[in-house]
């Protein structure tokens, strides 16, 4: 019997009116995006989107409730592009996609912000409010330090800053610790470890559920057995991308007692239907026999700001049912 | 190959040498462009009623004072500014049977694109860019060019609803380009040039866009000029590979990164022809001559006179008008003077000279 939760990775497109009225109001420069001082006018805008987007997920049904990370400009740099010790310089690539986002360069100490949190506290009381965050491995990848001059202090600064940012969270049912960078940009080997415990200790700044989302592609092998290493609920697999080498990393060495799925496409208009989802949920439960999953986080593999708004709500859709039919299902097993 | 640039030259060009100068092809609309287009699409909040044939005048006017621009500033070959396109995706898709459009999708900030999907087999259903080609060759002086956003760009920068590959819907793009041009041709085009951008960030494709080219530039006459445009990305990934496309120039951005990727070029000789991006179009101040000769000279350690083509990095269209004008009409006169510089044997030609055969 496993209890099925429909889930995202967060980091959802703005409604349509509020890109327009963003636009107007801010600008469309390097300098124009958000920094932290946002205006009223510019606040009551993200505030009215946000919570039709909370509300967009209730109707839909899903069973984990994010903010949207509407105010995240800058995607997975955001915690840091609107640091105060952090200067933003020239837009750079977003990973091999055709976005982009101002490069962060932290030019002094990372002290607590309150960002995340502050937008978090914003939503109110939601059941099933999941928390988003960057982990600290891809966040420091995304970023240029000209502080703390090793890459390993850094790391750790990192950590310890995002560990702050979550103990002053409200309270949350799962927190979301999304890492692409595993993937596109691994750690080389002597660093593996010191990169578990950065996780580890992110982790350990919440009671909620963590959950260590990986993706646009599979983890190479040792990131994936450090990976587990760190005190973490469950492990993120992008199954979108690539479901044979995700398979037999769980496969070969094991995974944690809960598992998140990437089963909807994040980055493709192409609309998964509920049973499609379901039938993604139990191939992977079939070709696991050696796992006996408590929880299995039904999500898209990324953020969804990829998406046109159409495409992004027939997919949050699609994501409640599958997990609403899959849980009736399962108790007949 | 067939020497398909010296057609392009100017029957009173003041100068032996010959390098010929051109842009890339979007340039800064006028804003009653923007307006009129808002007006007939409906975005703009009042009863006005703006038809398509109020709509074509307005883009018949501006196409004509562009053109009219690029020549003024000089230019050799010239274009009109793509005043009719909306966006280089978005425009061709919105033209190709398969593509369907759902809303707009963050580039970034609040830079957003319509980003299409391809839902289904693509056909080519109304020719894109003949009526645009006739109407810029008929008011120009000097020969036109026409861009095109090439079939990896079309098919990689949209979302594949499909149950093809990638790889496998930019080649049905190409089928399509072919085609495109073979109309272009029959209409009087003499110099083509393919832009693909998406080659910069996904350079491990490069074999695709070598295919996709190879059925581009299959049945086009040999005084056809091909070009393919690639911009913003690590050089040495793409070359000497794309070398070996059927076409016969590459227009590279150069001057944003200072030349720092001039080297690439030299670690395998330049055997086909190089369009040198010699003017920044990320920068709102115009280059004075002096520095826009330098950056000529970048191309001339490259590839001798004869093979060089002068230009600017990229579409001029996010920059003022006063500044796109300014850029051109100062590479145009720096390359003039260059050309003087080389009839009077005062440049160093350093490139090395190809065999005749090449």
């Amino acid at each position: 019997m496993v209890n099925v939760v429909a889930s995202t990775p967060g980091l959802f497109p703005l409604p349509d009116r509020a890109k327009t009225e963003l636009s107007d109001l801010k600008g469309h420069q390097k300098s124009d995006l958000v920094d932290g001082d946002e205006g009223a006018d510019v606040s009551a805008v993200y505030d009215r989107a946000r919570t039709e987007l909370i509300e967009r997920q209730q109707a839909a049904g899903l069973d984990r409730i994010v903010e949207g990370q509407l105010r995240w400009d800058d995607m997975l740099a955001h915690p840091l592009t609107v640091h105060d010790n952090v200067e933003t310089r020239g837009i750079v690539r977003y990973y091999d996609n055709n976005n982009f986002y101002r490069e962060p360069v932290v030019t002094g100490e990372l002290t607590e912000s309150g960002d995340m949190a502050a937008d978090l506290a914003s939503v109110g009381s939601v059941d099933g409010l999941q928390a988003i965050v960057p982990g600290p491995y891809s966040l420091a990848e995304l970023a240029t330090d000209e502080y703390y001059g090793d890459s390993g202090e850094f790391l750790a600064a990192v950590a310890d800053f995002l560990v702050g940012e979550i103990e002053s969270f409200p309270a949350v049912d799962t927190l979301f610790v999304l890492e692409p960078s595993l993937v596109e940009a691994p750690p080389a080997d002597g660093r593996n470890a010191a990169v578990s415990e950065a996780i580890d200790a992110v982790a350990g700044a919440t009671d909620a559920d963590v959950v260590v989302h990986t993706y646009f592609g599979a983890l190479p092998e040792k990131v994936h057995a450090h990976l587990l290493d760190a005190d973490i609920d469950a492990v993120g697999y992008d199954f979108v991308t690539d479901h044979e080498d995700s398979l037999y990393n769980i496969n070969e060495y094991g995974t944690k007692d809960d598992i998140a799925l990437g089963i909807v496409d994040g980055q493709n208009t192409r609309v998964e239907k509920a049973a499609t989802i379901k039938d993604r949920i139990r191939w992977v439960q079939e070709n696991t026999p050696a796992a006996e999953f408590e929880t299995v986080y039904a999500t898209a593999n990324s953020g969804l700001f990829y998406l046109p708004v159409n495409r992004f709500e027939e997919k949050l859709d699609a994501l409640a049912d599958a997990a609403a039919v899959e849980e009736v299902h399962a108790y007949n097993d | 190959m067939t020497d398909t640039r010296e057609q392009f030259r100017p029957e009173d060009h003041p100068n032996d040498n010959f390098l010929l100068t051109t842009v890339v092809g979007s340039y800064p609309k006028p804003k009653w462009v923007h307006r009129v287009r808002e007006l007939h699409d409906g975005e703009l909040d009042c009863d006005a009623e703006f038809d398509q044939e109020q709509w074509d005048a307005a883009a018949d006017d501006a196409a004509r004072i562009i053109t009219n621009e690029h020549e003024r500033a000089g230019l050799d070959v010239v274009v009109d500014g793509e005043m009719r396109r909306t966006e280089m995706v978005e425009y061709f898709a919105d033209r190709i049977e398969g593509y369907e459009f759902n809303g707009p999708v963050k580039v970034w900030g609040h830079n957003y694109f319509d980003k299409p999907s391809i839902t289904r087999d693509v056909e080519y259903d109304e020719p894109w860019l003949v009526d645009e080609f006739e109407f810029t060759d008929d008011v120009a002086d000097r020969p036109v060019k026409v861009p095109i956003t090439g079939p990896y760009t079309l098919a990689n920068w949209s979302f594949n609803e499909t149950e093809k590959t990638e790889e496998q819907l930019a080649y049905d793009v190409a089928e399509l380009v072919n085609e495109e041009i073979e109309q272009l041709v029959a209409a009087g085009a003499r110099y083509i040039q393919i832009d693909e951008p998406a080659l910069a960030t996904t350079p491990n494709d490069h074999a695709i866009v070598g295919e996709c080219l190879k059925t581009i530039a299959d049945g086009i006459p040999d005084d056809v000029r091909l070009g393919l445009h690639v911009c913003y990305g690590d050089y040495s990934r793409i070359y000497p590979e794309i070398l070996e496309y059927p076409v016969h120039e590459y227009d590279l951005e150069l001057a944003n990164g200072d030349y720092d990727q001039l080297s690439v070029f030299k670690e395998a000789e330049f055997t086909k022809d190089l369009a040198l991006g010699v003017i920044d179009v990320h920068t709102a101040s115009v280059e004075p001559v002096a520095q826009i000769k330098e950056n000529i000279k970048k191309g001339l350690e490259v590839v001798p006179p004869e093979r060089l083509t002068i230009s600017p990095d990229c579409g001029l269209k996010l920059l003022p008008r006063e500044v796109a004008y300014g850029k051109m009409k100062n590479m145009v006169k720096a390359t003039r003077e260059i050309e003087q510089e080389l009839d009077a044997g005062t440049i160093d030609v350093s490139a090395p000279v190809a065999s005749a055969d090449d």
